[in-house]
């Protein structure tokens, strides 16, 4: 069997983070990631980040995955594509599925990266051919540079929805509309403003009913939302699109978590059963790390900080540096991320819950 | 529907033209990108049709976790079409219900 001291799992802005900062300082890193190609959804990310200097505030999402594709490199990490990491053995071994042959390894440490899954929503024509999740239509239209269809329906008016609204646009496929079943926006303003001046509506109160055609979406029927969210009768409107994009939120891709038995509580605000964790971000399993969406819904910034945090906290615990200078240096990284988190109170609150429950849990 | 022009991203990545065939017709597909685009990039929509109520599929997530996109790929059936990179002459086929392609 294999022996390595840090496995990677999952190869996003967390994952690389982590390993990027466990390699530099001497661990045998590996990144495990089921995709054949590696950056999670940085590349689909065609926008600019927010932020501040530190954090590659105005450069744009693709970019930073180059970059730290580039760090990877530099810092020695054995990057395995096309390897999905389908659990933990009693040994402690995670087994690795590489194509078509399973491998073991034992590694000393382990950081879970394996993020977040968009949600669904279910309505008549749901399954038709031209309904699809938000991050479909951006894997698509921004990394394949292929369009789905020429008109769009946007279902959800957070982050998501407003930056795929402008990208469609950007990519000459012109959205009907975007509805939100809240009443009012819930993205940021500075997404939504771009979303208004190309003239896009944004229907709140509003939610698609179903979706109409034959063998693909043909049409979408929006309808008006009372403020119990029932359906006002009567309100209905018809839009000609081929396109329906879902951005209805996303929710920890947890299953690892909870197979490696490690303690999770819910949390609404970050989308879902979380795993607590301590300012190392290791969780209530010893030596087994987390990071990113997996660890609470945010964005790739945070992702890519806490990333950070547990690969540094991995290569100490390997006696790469430390504790104390670990310490230290992961503290200035919780400004940053707490900086980071300063426009969002409630995540910010919801985070401190889970450092809070991580520490009475060990 | 190809985007070639891009005011973020620039003019078309540099690419190898191959040809693959679709139930039986050519076409133009993109040395490894994933076969659902080439079929998206051709107007292709359809996918497969459910076993149960013959219902149409296509793309769904887009990142090989929901599997709405599998089809028959030289004569392997299920094969998640939306992260499986194109190879030129392969050969595509609708999928019919759970893969058998005794009626393609």
């Amino acid at each position: 069997m294999q022996k390595i001291e840090v496995a990677v799992i999952g190869g996003g802005p967390a994952g690389l983070g982590a390993a990027i900062e466990a390699g530099k300082r001497g661990a045998k890193t590996w990144l495990f990631d089921e995709n054949y190609l590696p950056g999670g959804q940085l590349f689909k990310q065609i926008h600019k980040f927010f932020g501040s200097k530190d954090h590659y505030a105005g450069v744009r999402g693709f970019k930073i995955g180059e970059m730290l594709l580039e760090q990877a490199q530099a810092a020695g990490v054995n990057l395995k594509l096309n390897s999905k990491v389908l659990g933990i053995l009693e040994d402690g071994s995670i087994a690795v599925q590489e194509n078509d042959t399973f491998k073991t390894y034992h590694s000393q440490t382990v950081v879970v990266a394996t993020g977040a899954k968009e949600n669904a929503l279910v309505f008549p024509g749901w399954t038709l051919p031209g309904v699809m999740t938000a991050g479909a239509a951006q894997t698509f239209v921004n990394v394949h540079r292929v369009k789905p269809g020429r008109r769009a329906l946007v279902v959800g008016s957070g982050n998501v929805g407003l930056i795929l609204s402008y990208q469609l646009s950007q990519a000459g496929i012109q959205v009907a509309a975007v509805v939100e079943a809240q009443k009012t926006i819930t993205g940021y303003d500075v997404h939504a403003g771009k979303v208004k001046r190309l003239g896009i509506p944004i229907l709140t109160s509003h939610t698609v009913k179903k979706a109409l055609g034959t063998s693909k979406v043909e049409q979408a029927v929006v309808v008006k939302l009372d403020e119990n969210l029932t359906e006002i009768p009567g309100t209905e409107q018809v839009f000609d699109v081929d396109m329906l994009c879902l951005a209805v939120g996303l929710s920890p891709r947890n299953e690892l978590i909870r197979q490696f038995k490690c303690r999770t509580i819910y949390l609404g605000h970050l989308g879902g059963k979380v795993p607590v964790h301590n300012l190392f971000m290791e969780t209530s399993r010893a030596n087994v790390f987390v990071a990113g969406d997996v660890a609470g819904v945010e964005e790739a910034s945070t992702a890519l900080e806490e990333g950070r945090v547990a690969g540094i906290a991995a290569a100490a615990r390997l006696g790469y540096l430390g504790q104390d200078e670990a310490q230290s240096i992961i503290e200035e990284y919780w400004q940053h991320l707490n900086s980071l988190r300063s426009g969002q109170k409630i995540r910010l609150e919801a985070k401190k819950t889970i450092l809070r429950e991580g520490v009475q849990g060990e | 529907m190809r985007i070639d022009q891009h005011p973020i991203l620039g003019g078309a990545k540099p690419s190898v033209k191959v040809k693959i065939t679709v139930d039986g017709v050519e076409i133009e597909a993109l040395e490894g990108e994933p076969i659902a685009a080439a079929l998206l990039a051709n107007n292709i929509k359809i996918f497969r049709y459910t076993d149960k109520f013959k219902e149409p599929r296509s793309i769904y997530c887009g990142i090989g976790q929901c599997t709405d996109c599998k089809m028959i790929v030289d004569g392997v059936p299920n094969v998640k079409t939306c992260v499986t990179p194109v190879r030129a002459g392969m050969v595509i086929q609708t999928q019919q219900g759970r893969g058998s392609n005794a009626e393609n």
